[in-house]
């Protein structure tokens, strides 16, 4: 029994245990090639601790934390996408020398931060969980390098923070109503109690307002406001940790959230097709104006999450199951763009348009990785994005909602022509006398990597669809069994929740 | 409607479309540039000869498709691998087999820089191109269909004249915009007949209303492709500033799609949006006749003349199809091999110009004859083609589709006939001037005849010019069931209230 929830446990325990040796190594002598071995090495167990949990189905910690096939195909993508980003970050060159060690470790413990965020099943976790993925976030914004007139990271670092802050208040006040209207922080009970309730404003402003948290991470339209200053104002890998995993874990999140609240409720979907919609324009209008590479990435990162959420304005499996492929896929496409900005960006700084002149020629291998990236988030066939923007196409007009499917393409229709604007640049325009680039080793293995996920993904997308959707039946099959065995841990949890019903 | 008549295990379509990419990929190994021509040389020719059976085991006695193959592909979302040939795609396969050997004679001078990317790019095509016209799974088709756009754009945007940043970014935005609202009439579609299979799909009682709307989403897709009057602005400017090669395949195949699109798609699908839209796409393919017509007369450069000449080839096309009787279909196929064949043609032969003076202006290739006899004995034999001298291939397909267009509409055919006079004005004009010119030619010193290597890149399509002219039956052969079932398909009940009234 101990064995089987030591092995269910396993990825994290892996990942804690790497935090811990990184923060070892960072009291040391700040040699910031050991870090990134121990990042490394720290990464790759996790990806065999995940493979080896990942049938695990446990139910730990008296019920508030849940292994199922869902939260251990997640962990597995958190992962891969953490040997993603330690091969991505090479030596770090744009942050400052003294907390270079430091940087694996709080990027190390922000993925565990989102491992077990994906196994939350109750409220009180959950947002500990969430916390311990966002604060290292907030931590490693500020660590760019300063110059002269380089002060940006300390402005997008404190709104960062300070919006962060101000989602996580709004989520917890929900939370509060939540807690009041049931009497539980344990979800599946949760939203058991609340279903009767869910025609009540107060329920629907309760839903509302804890889902503002996820929209946070997820950068949805109104809670948007720090993406492009965070983007622009961090290194370019702290950018690319900050656009790939967190969007994955709050997709997940939301996934458990509605999947379980499971509201039959037309209020709440218009409620999340309006946000789509607005998230989607605002995105992309926005980016068709930017000459920031960041920047423009990070407008159309409100887009995607605005695409996503498609998924959940249907309310119903396949939706969900769409929204995670989506976002899923996402990590792989903007992970592919962002290894090439770090490579091209000399010395840190960032890249405009012009900067990627005649990639083609100067590295063939960073265009084609460019290149598949941008056609992916475009939603090109055959590449990842769109299979995703299928799958969720298919789900919303199964479910009516022509409009929203309507104002979908024409979103992408607007982007094809941003997205353009840098195959453009990389690709049509003479290099002039920009230099050649050097691709190391751990680069190439990386963009091999990236290319062939989102060419697998585009083109052998069964297995990877099929697994989220029987991972997700398992979700949102899990109010019955899930609460017979969590009753009994619930009673000698009982100190933990707090008593009675209002 | 599904049968297979052609119980072969073997997979021959497959083996067809996929035989490119591998041979792109082997491609990638060459380091000799001379040894990678005559590789993509050697392999288009092998799949050109490999591709002429299918012609030999054609079924011409039945409309069912052949060669099919049916494999499960993503099945969480239905979508399935479905190829298989009919005799309205079984000609254009075997045209585009045809015409990629010619293509990669026809840059054998002409492209002198990154050679590799640029075959790899042309057998990317290949597969795309053969893969649309075999898919017969929507999803697939569209993936094909889409998938395509990222070559053409590299082959115009790397390798094409000064203006071809601008033509490659026009011609990418303009053909995907274009195809977004087609995805959704796909999915549309889908959840009427719960199935992606293009079989499945035609030949059903759909609403009225919703047979307009698909109707108009394709209708837009397609129509860019072809192009029709309004959406043609992006035709030119891609033609002129895409290498020979690109010119060639975006005339010879490309535009087909389109026309191909409203007879696999449009007319047996939507039969009853046909009838109410028909009046309108008629007197549009009248209009582009006039205006291709017109325009081509007041051109200077030689590859915007023939660019103009292919809307107005392609208006017929359209009038043909919109006549929706066998004669108009048939000769509107037909008219599609042609202009493939005889526009390609003259592509390449702008291209042979332009390659010995630099120049596509038609004044400074005045009086060209003298100096190469050869070359302009190939010209005439295509102008006289292209204006559809009877002996030629044009002069059959122009008189089948006029005369299907005389039993709908006389007005129609009438306003139509000013188009044929106006081919012929452009066409003697320019051959006047490019073989005889004026009394003060520019010199042309040491511009040489055409070598063996042009010759052979001409030779082929002049066979043809005089096969199709002379002697169409095989080539009609293996229309007449295929068309016979669409205009069965396409006739509707209460037609005589809907068609058009002179």
């Amino acid at each position: 029994m101990i064995k089987a929830s030591l092995l269910a446990f396993l990825p994290e325990l892996t990942l804690l245990s790497g935090a811990l040796a990184l923060f070892l190594v960072s009291l040391g002598d700040q040699l910031v090639r050991r870090a990134r071995q121990v990042a490394l090495i720290t990464a790759l167990a996790t990806l065999v601790a995940c493979l080896f949990s990942l049938g695990q189905e446990a139910v730990l910690f008296d019920g508030a934390y849940r292994v199922d096939a869902f939260s251990q195909f997640l962990k597995l993508i958190f992962g891969l996408g953490l040997v993603l980003l330690v091969l991505l970050s090479g030596e770090l060159p744009d942050i400052r020398p003294e907390v270079k060690p430091e940087y694996f470790l709080f990027l190390t413990l922000s993925v565990s931060g989102l491992t077990l965020l994906v196994s939350c099943v109750d409220l009180l976790t959950l947002v500990i969980a969430l916390q311990l993925s966002s604060f290292p976030l907030y931590l490693l914004v500020p660590m760019r390098r300063e110059g002269t007139a380089r002060r940006a990271q300390m402005e997008s670092a404190i709104k960062y923070l300070m919006l962060g802050i101000a989602a996580n208040g709004i989520m917890l006040f929900g939370m509060s109503y939540l807690f009041g209207l049931t009497g539980t922080t344990r979800l599946p009970e949760l939203f058991a109690r609340l279903a009767p309730q869910m025609d009540s404003p107060v329920a629907i402003a309760a839903l509302a307002l804890t889902l503002a948290g996820i929209f946070y991470k997820l950068a949805v339209f109104p809670f948007h406001f720090w993406t492009p200053d965070v983007y622009q104002g961090a290194s370019n890998e702290t950018a690319s940790l900050i656009a790939s995993l967190p969007k994955v874990g709050a997709v997940a999140v939301l996934v458990r959230l509605v999947s379980l609240a499971a509201p039959e409720q037309e209020s709440v979907a218009l409620l999340l097709a309006i946000l789509a919609v607005v998230s989607m324009f605002y995105g992309n209008l926005i980016a068709l104006a930017q000459d920031d590479l960041k920047r423009l990435l990070g407008f159309s990162g409100i887009a995607h999450a605005g695409y996503a959420l498609i998924g959940f304005v249907t309310l119903e499996q396949a939706g969900f199951t769409a929204a995670l492929y989506y976002i899923v896929a996402y990590l792989f496409m903007v992970v592919a763009c962002f290894v090439v900005i770090c490579q091209v960006s000399t010395d840190g700084v960032n890249l405009g348009f012009g900067d990627l002149a005649g990639l083609h020629r100067r590295a063939p291998l960073l265009a084609v990785t460019l290149g598949v990236g941008i056609f992916a988030l475009a939603g090109l066939p055959p590449f990842a994005g769109f299979i995703g923007k299928l799958a969720l196409l298919k789900a919303a007009l199964a479910k009516g909602y022509l409009v929203l499917v309507i104002l979908a393409v024409v979103n992408t229709a607007i982007a094809a022509y941003y997205y353009l604007g840098v195959i453009r640049e990389a690709f049509f325009r003479e290099p002039g006398d920009r230099p050649l680039i050097a691709v190391g080793l751990p680069v190439r293995v990386l963009c091999l990597v990236l290319l062939a996920a989102n060419l697998g993904l585009g083109i052998l997308p069964g297995r990877v669809l099929e697994s989220i959707s029987t991972s997700l039946a398992g979700v949102s099959g899990l109010d019955q069994p899930a609460l017979v065995s969590a009753a009994p841990a619930r009673q000698s949890a009982g100190a933990a929740a707090p008593p009675g019903p209002p | 409607m599904f049968e297979p008549t052609y119980n072969a295990t073997f997979p021959v379509l497959s083996v067809l479309i996929f035989s490119p990419l591998l041979a792109a990929a082997i491609a990638l190994a060459f380091r000799d540039e001379r040894l990678l021509r005559w590789w993509t040389l050697g392999f288009t020719v092998a799949a050109a000869l490999f591709s002429l059976p299918l012609y030999g085991r054609f079924d011409a006695s039945t409309a069912a498709f052949q060669f099919v193959e049916d494999r499960s592909w993503i099945p969480a979302l239905e979508v399935r691998y479905t190829l298989g040939l009919d005799g309205i795609s079984l000609l254009l396969v075997l045209l585009t087999t045809l015409i990629m050997p010619l293509c990669v004679l026809a840059s054998w001078r002409y492209i002198r820089t990154r050679v590799k990317e640029f075959m790899v790019c042309l057998l990317v095509m290949e597969t795309a191109m053969i893969g649309v016209f075999c898919a017969l799974d929507f999803v697939l088709f569209f993936i094909f269909w889409e998938a395509m756009l990222i070559p053409m754009a590299l082959l115009i945007g790397i390798w094409g004249g000064p203006r071809r940043v601008y033509a490659a970014v026009k011609f990418f935005i303009y053909t995907m915009s274009g195809s977004i609202l087609l995805l959704v009439a796909i999915i549309a579609l889908y959840l009427q007949v719960g199935s992606f299979s293009i079989p499945a799909m035609m030949g059903r009682e759909y609403a009225p209303g919703f047979q307009c709307w698909v109707f108009v989403a394709f209708f837009i897709s397609f129509a860019i492709k072809v192009p029709m009057l309004p959406f043609h602005t992006w035709l030119p400017a891609a033609h002129v500033e895409a290498p020979t090669a690109g010119s060639v395949l975006l005339a010879s195949v490309l535009l087909k799609m389109g026309t191909y699109g409203f007879l696999r798609f449009c007319l047996p699908i939507t039969p009853q949006a046909v009838h109410v839209f028909m009046p309108y796409v008629l007197a549009l393919s009248v209009a582009a006749i006039v205006y291709g017509g017109l325009t081509a007369l007041a051109q200077s450069d030689l590859k915007k003349l023939v660019a103009y000449s292919s809307v107005a080839h392609m208006g017929f096309a359209t009038l043909g199809i919109f006549a929706l009787n066998r004669p108009g279909i048939e000769g509107a196929i037909l008219q599609m091999i042609n202009h493939g064949i005889t526009t390609g043609a003259l592509f390449i032969a702008v291209g042979i110009i332009y390659e010995r003076l630099h120049t596509r202006e038609l004044d400074q290739a005045a009086g060209l004859g003298p100096r190469m006899p050869i070359f302009a004995t190939f010209l005439v034999v295509f102008g006289l083609s292209s204006l559809a001298f009877p002996g030629t291939n044009s002069f059959i397909g122009e008189f089948l589709v006029l005369s299907g267009g005389f039993m709908v509409s006389k007005v129609m055919v009438v306003c139509a006939v000013p188009g044929v006079v106006l081919a012929a004005a452009y066409m003697l004009r320019m051959l006047q001037r490019v073989v005889y010119g004026g009394t003060r030619n520019p010199p042309h010193a040491g511009v040489t005849d055409l070598n063996w290597r042009e010759v052979l890149t001409l030779a082929p399509l002049v066979v043809f010019v005089f096969w199709i002219g002379l002697h169409p039956q095989p080539f009609t052969r293996v229309l007449h069931a295929s068309v016979e079932r669409l205009v069965e398909q396409t006739a509707v009940a209460n037609a005589s209230e809907l068609t058009w009234h002179d």
